[in-house]
């Protein structure tokens, strides 16, 4: 394995990125600034478009699931990296998306999921031409949609399945956490049990507190299912919803859960589970009906620790003197592994307050996580990477 | 009043713009590289810590680095206590406080005493200013203004205008007219000098103007700066030294109506002024400077009385420093 023995690369990457600070601070808040919700990424992905065009690149396309791609072009036309920063944000298109500046630090929903990625990917011609990057491959810069909730990685799915490219290795852009180092996803199940009074009837629980009680009944059993569960294994509750007001019972609610695992085997168990304990909350009475309906799947992948890729990445970042947090995903990097392209998500800078409205990014350790993408880009570029 | 009315309909035919007719910043640019221009960007500040960084960053990123249209960006601040120059500094602008220009003339306060003073300190042969408190900030708020003056030497003032609004929501409207702007100005604008009344958004703090005339121009240093700009180029060169550009929207914070208040206070001094200036009305009287407003608190009522008084700066033209700064 090559050992990065990069420190005066990357303080001179430091030192060259600064003087690019202002158009990619611009970018950042521009693209925080554009409303990016799941399925209406349109505007946040003409944006990257313009950016391209604006850098002269020539091959700048939009497929049919809204993802806006562009090629670098390398030395080699044979050999492909890509680099991705899924563009949707959590945010609606009515929330506020005002960013705000301070020194040494910006704050607006989406910054750090994923403005700043998409900053990155707007900036990258620009950071290549300045810092006289030459590379080898071409270099697909890649901004995806439909990412979240039941987007279900909708955009680098279809991106990767109608792809005529072959690629080398990949890299994913993520805003927080500087120090993320990913190469491995969970099997990941993702879906909602819903609960319904029929209004044929009426049960006394009903009349006065509406579907909550079963819902309550259905949590109840899903964290003893939690609690019972192999190690590894977990069942998130992302949300319980029902009713709309102080005096109305509600007559129908939704639970959302996702079940996650590094063993598929154990995913699709805990899957069945979840569907016969529908079935059994659904058997009680004719009135309340319990469905569950599965949103998204994942496979889980693993590079491997001792991956030159891995090794490499974490080389980069001690050298930078930052800590390397090791964490499995189950975004964009999910889907690259399954199509077993060796793969990272990388953080970007240090955050805080990630998908609430006070969400907010640090500007200083940002040069410090684009020297860490730089330097990783350039190994890709040089080195054949291990199939796993 | 038909010729009044085809004059002001031809003007705007010819002399009204929308920002995205000069979207290609690289055309100009070049235009501004021939025509021999430089640009200089003023922005204002009083306690503006949360949006001025924005400014600076987006400004300097797209106006400066990306496509050269502004040769400085300069943050002329009245003594802010909050983080404001800091900010500024940090991301690039070049910082002055308005008392430390020209000390020797003193230093008043308002906003008017900022735009003045930068006309001695920047060196651009536009002077394009943009206030402090945007929140949709964008390139075309500067390259919309400027655009007019580099393609067409007659063109001497370029005023923003934006779109009205459509609804209130919380603390921040996207600014139309203004109310100001309809309950004032405009009525003034319609009895006195009709053709300005051609101009959507004449309050609008964001304008552009040729060193040349902005030099022969006094100031009111308070909120009549704009009205008294207007009234004075109209009376040296007419209405077709101006254009105007529409950049759609502006969010911003929203004024209560009490500073509303004293806002048209302040103007409709200023344009008494003029008025007198001028020798519009014959015998026209000295007007008190002190502006009455009522409160109650249950059933007490009460006068607050604010003094109000447009203090002017004259012609910088007549300033020896600033004729031996500029070689004039």
């Amino acid at each position: 394995m090559e050992q990065p023995a990069i420190s005066e690369e990357l303080l001179q990457y430091q030192k060259e990125l600064k003087g690019l600070r202002e158009i990619l601070f611009a970018n950042i808040v521009m693209a925080g600034e554009i409303p990016a919700p799941t399925g209406g990424e349109q505007m946040l992905t003409r944006f990257l478009s313009d950016r391209f065009t604006e850098s002269g690149l020539n091959d700048i396309a939009f497929d049919q699931a809204g993802n806006i791609a562009a090629v670098l072009p390398g030395r080699n036309p044979g050999r492909n990296l890509l680099l991705a920063a899924h563009v949707d944000k959590v945010w609606n298109d009515s929330d506020d998306h005002t960013v705000s500046v301070e020194v040494g630090r910006m704050g607006g929903r989406g910054l750090a999921d994923n403005a700043l990625g998409v900053a990155t990917l707007a900036t990258m011609p620009i950071i290549l031409e300045r810092l006289n990057i030459k590379l080898e491959s071409n270099l697909i810069l890649l901004g995806t949609t439909r990412s979240f909730g039941r987007g279900n990685l909708g955009g680098m799915r279809f991106f990767l399945e109608n792809t005529d490219r072959k690629f080398e290795s990949a890299l994913c852009l993520e805003g927080m956490n500087l120090g993320r180092l990913s190469f491995s996803s969970l099997g990941m199940a993702r879906g909602e049990i819903s609960i319904e009074w029929s209004g044929e009837g009426e049960r006394p629980d009903v009349t006065t507190t509406g579907v909550i009680s079963t819902m309550q009944e259905v949590l109840h059993e899903l964290i003893r299912l939690n609690g019972d569960s192999m190690p590894g294994l977990k069942i998130l509750i992302g949300a319980v919803n029902a009713g709309s007001g102080y005096n109305v019972p509600p007559v129908s609610g939704r639970i959302c859960f996702e079940i996650r695992s590094e063993e598929a085997e154990a995913v699709a168990a805990m899957e069945q589970k979840l569907f016969a304990l529908a079935d059994r909350f659904d058997q009680v009475s004719k009135e309340i009906v319990v469905g569950v309906e599965m949103i998204a799947h994942r496979s889980p992948g693993n590079l491997g620790d001792t991956h030159p890729l891995v090794e490499f990445a974490r080389g980069v970042l001690e050298t930078l003197d930052v800590r390397p947090k090791v964490e499995p995903s189950i975004s964009e990097l999910a889907a690259l592994l399954t199509h077993r392209i060796p793969s990272l998500t990388l953080g970007l800078t240090r955050g805080s307050h990630r998908h609430s409205p006070g969400e907010s990014i640090e500007l200083s350790p940002l040069f410090s996580g684009l020297a860490q993408l730089l330097a990783v880009l350039r190994y890709m570029d040089r080195t054949d990477q291990k199939p796993f | 009043m038909p010729n009044l009315d085809q004059k002001i309909e031809r003007w705007l035919g010819t002399n009204t713009y929308h920002h995205s007719e000069f979207w290609d910043l690289q055309a100009l640019v070049k235009a501004k590289e021939e025509s021999g221009l430089t640009i200089s960007l003023c922005i204002p500040t009083l306690n503006e810590a949360k949006t001025i960084g924005k400014e600076i960053i987006v400004f300097k990123s797209e106006l400066m680095d990306r496509y050269p249209l502004v040769d400085e960006i300069a943050v002329i601040d009245s003594g802010s206590t909050d983080d404001t120059l800091a900010i500024a500094k940090s991301y690039g602008a070049d910082t002055y406080l308005s008392a430390d220009i020209l000390p020797r003339h003193g230093s008043k306060a308002g906003k008017g005493e900022n735009l003045w003073k930068a006309i001695y300190q920047l060196k651009g042969d536009i002077i394009c200013y943009v206030d402090a408190d945007i929140k949709n900030i964008h390139s075309k708020f500067v390259s919309g203004l400027v655009a007019p003056l580099i393609y067409r030497p007659e063109i001497q003032y370029v005023k923003a205008f934006y779109d009205r609004p459509l609804a209130v929501s919380g603390d921040i409207r996207p600014s139309g007219g203004g109310r100001v702007t309809e309950i004032l100005v405009r009525p003034l604008f319609s009895m006195f000098f009709p053709e300005l009344s051609a101009l959507m958004q004449p309050l609008s703090g964001e304008y552009a103007v040729r060193r040349e005339t902005l030099e022969q121009l006094p100031f009111p240093i308070g909120y009549g700066v704009e009205t008294s700009h207007l009234i004075d180029v109209y009376q040296a060169h007419g209405l077709d030294a101006f254009a105007q550009t529409d950049l759609d929207r502006r969010v911003h914070r929203n004024q209560s109506t009490i500073n509303l208040g004293k806002m048209s206070f302040g103007i409709l001094q200023s344009f008494l002024n003029r008025i007198k200036h001028y020798d519009i009305v014959e015998g026209m009287p000295d007007l008190p400077g002190i502006f009455r407003q009522l409160q109650a608190e249950g059933r007490r009522y009460e006068t607050l009385n604010r003094e109000i008084i447009e203090e002017e700066r004259p012609p910088i033209i007549t300033l020896p420093e600033y004729r031996e700064r500029h070689g004039k």
